[in-house]
């Protein structure tokens, strides 16, 4: 962890800082009802959640634009809900409803939205960063002035398609950003057993770029530290990798897995005290942007649109069996 | 075969790639072409040779080697408005580059709920028969009809790839276009303007009513080499080349197996685990009751692609397997 104070971020805008937290506040509350949902059997199938992180995500897409392109991971509720994601339609998705983001086709580690440049959450680690690659292939050869992200975790840095990835965006100065969330552990895996390596971020050096790390647990540090990197992608000044450090409260799997006890308690406590939303609302006090009052009218008003997202997705129809072989293949129209 | 309305001339298998790739860059300037030695090389075997100087580097890719970041690069960019046509230079490499194909391209339209559109070509090379051992002669054409989402095309001869790729160009999925190094060379009328043969539609190449011989890629060069043999001692054979594995046309092979009531499958790859026992069975359960003889399936012995000419030359199916397999089906021993 860097050992730096927190800045006040006096430079940034009430808009900026409140809408960080009002991202954050999204995703944590719909991770919190979606593990409740997914350990009482009521949603189906296994989920990745990302309670604990909810800074890097927001922080990252605050960044952005809504043109920019991400691709996910198989924890990838977060990234959709930080890039503006329909709450109904990601629960009707988690459910396996026919109104879901995928309609019902795809579930959790699939959920995406090309219309917010949501390229998809991924069931394979390290699936992503070689498509962020072509997106920002794209992106210079079409012209535009879009900026695409990766996000991967410690695990995923292991995977050769990263570092294929990385070398033909830094090869090529491509308009990409690796967000590598270094939450500490490759699935069940401690860090200190997969790689020889403490920060991911030395990596970047094999591959020509900039290698930064930043405070995961931190909206704020994420946010300027994405800034940057974006700003620099835009410009046509290639790539950066981005090292997130932070932590998953809840299990690989659900909230609390299988309870085997592969890592400590008082290791998730000591990282529960860090707790992102909890930190940046402290600020917001002390800096005057937000009391305790405005911050508890955020969860109030997300715990409602979670709760109202939850009953459409519970009211919605099946798929019908006929849709099973519908969206195989697109068919040949319009030529 | 070749359209008769306009100008055809006789080119090779090779140029015909060229041609027709540079005719699809030239229509649509969202098609780029990325690979490893594509550009200022022109490909290992030459089939981009001198596309960089049209086209230049923004469109023609040279690639390091990393065929699972170059497949990604793909997907991605079909994802975001592009038409990638991506090489992979041996068909044997294209397992590096699997999980971008098999489980990214193949997926994203269905799993994503029908929102994305991946208009992806792959072109890859494959077959035996130059000594090049077992890691760059391979045929893994059953391994991507194995996968829902993927179109999967073998290119018989010179008229054959230049349809069937521009239809794969133009087609809003992901296509393999799996080429075949030894056809290289092979010449054939070609009409110079640019034609699509229709993915999913089989083609019969010469008809015959003593036996269907259901040849793929490569393999029907062998089985009309073979009908030229067997029609010597009066056997007529009809071929039909599939062209496109996935989609399959079953109607045109289950029209002619029930004419001819027999049907034997060749391919190059391996026999056991092939594309054949899929055609074999499908017209089973389609025509059970016009077959004469049991389906016969011609492939590749079950072991790796040998070097030594002295072992390849058993190895690669041929037109004497053919004759002989066809005289077996029909009760005929020479």
């Amino acid at each position: 962890m860097p050992a730096k104070k927190p800045r006040p971020a006096k430079d940034l805008s009430p808009k900026v800082l409140k809408d960080l937290h009002r991202r954050m506040v999204r995703i944590r509350t719909f991770e919190v009802e979606a593990g409740a949902l997914m350990e009482s059997g009521r949603i189906p199938g296994a989920l990745h959640l990302y309670v604990g992180q909810e800074a890097v995500a927001s922080g990252v897409m605050c960044a952005l634009r809504d043109e920019d392109q991400i691709t996910s991971t198989h924890r990838g509720h977060g990234h959709l809900v930080a890039k503006g994601g329909s709450l109904d339609r990601m629960f009707a998705e988690l459910f396996g409803r026919s109104t879901g983001y995928c309609k019902g086709k795809g579930g959790s580690m699939h959920i995406s939205d090309f219309s917010l440049g949501m390229l998809g959450a991924n069931g394979i680690v390290g699936g992503g960063p070689p498509i962020a690659v072509g997106a920002a292939f794209s992106n210079r050869y079409r012209g535009t002035d879009q900026v695409a992200v990766a996000f991967f975790g410690d695990g995923a840095s292991n995977e050769g398609s990263f570092h294929e990835a990385a070398n033909m965006a830094g090869l090529w100065q491509l308009p990409v950003v690796f967000v590598c969330e270094n939450n500490g552990y490759g699935e069940f895996t401690a860090q200190r057993d997969h790689q020889r390596i403490v920060d991911v971020a030395d990596r970047a050096a094999g591959y020509g770029m900039p290698g930064v790390i930043v405070d995961g647990m931190d909206a704020v540090a994420v946010y300027e530290a994405a800034t940057a990197a974006v700003a620099r992608a835009r410009a046509g000044d290639g790539p950066t990798l981005l090292e997130c450090k932070t932590y998953r409260f809840y299990d690989h799997v659900g909230v609390h897995g299988m309870r085997i006890p592969y890592r400590d308690d008082a290791e998730v406590e000591e990282w529960k005290r860090k707790d992102a939303i909890v930190a940046l609302e402290t600020r917001l006090a002390e800096v005057g942007v937000m009391d305790a009052g405005e911050a508890a009218a955020v969860h109030a008003a997300v715990e409602e649109e979670v709760a109202a997202a939850i009953a459409f997705a519970e009211a919605s129809p099946f798929p019908e069996p006929a849709d099973l072989l519908v969206d195989v293949y697109t068919a040949a129209v319009g030529r | 075969m070749t359209a008769t309305q306009v100008p055809t001339r006789e080119i090779p298998y090779i140029l015909a790639i060229t041609e027709t790739i540079a005719q699809l860059m030239r229509e649509d300037e969202r098609v780029f072409l990325a690979g490893e030695d594509v550009g200022r090389y022109g490909g290992v075997f030459g089939t981009t040779r001198g596309l960089i100087d049209e086209f230049g580097e923004r469109r023609v890719v040279d690639t390091p080697i990393s065929e699972a970041g170059l497949l990604g690069l793909g997907v991605g960019a079909a994802a975001t408005g592009l038409r990638p046509l991506i090489e992979i230079m041996f068909m044997d490499f294209v397992p590096i580059a699997l999980d971008q194909l098999a489980n990214q391209a193949a997926k994203m339209k269905y799993m994503f709920g029908g929102t994305a559109t991946l208009p992806l070509t792959v072109r890859t090379m494959a077959g035996a028969g130059m000594s090049m051992a077992a890691q760059h002669s391979q045929s893994l054409e059953a391994w991507l009809c194995h996968v829902p989402g993927l179109k999967v095309v073998m290119p018989s001869g010179p008229y054959e790839v230049k349809g069937l790729l521009a239809a794969a160009v133009r087609d809003d999925n992901p296509v393999v276009v799996v080429e075949n190094k030894l056809s290289l060379g092979h010449t054939a009328p070609v009409p110079e303007e640019l034609f699509e043969i229709p993915l999913g539609t089989a083609h019969v190449v010469r008809t015959g009513a003593d036996c269907t011989v259901v040849a793929m890629g490569r393999m029907v060069s062998e089985a009309v080499e073979a009908a030229g043999i067997l029609a010597a001692e009066g056997v007529e054979i009809e071929i039909v080349d599939p062209r496109t594995l996935s989609p399959l046309d079953l109607p045109t092979i289950v029209e002619s197996v029930t004419r001819t009531n027999r049907a034997v499958i060749v391919h190059e790859a391996v026999r056991f685990g092939g594309f054949g026992g899929e055609i074999a069975a499908q017209i089973q359960e389609h025509a059970f009751d016009h077959l004469d003889a049991p389906i016969a399936r011609i492939g590749a012995p079950f072991s790796p692609v040998p070097f030594s000419p002295a072992l390849e030359q058993h190895y690669v199916p041929n037109a004497a397997l053919i004759v002989e397999t066809v005289r077996n089906v029909l009760g005929r021993v020479a």
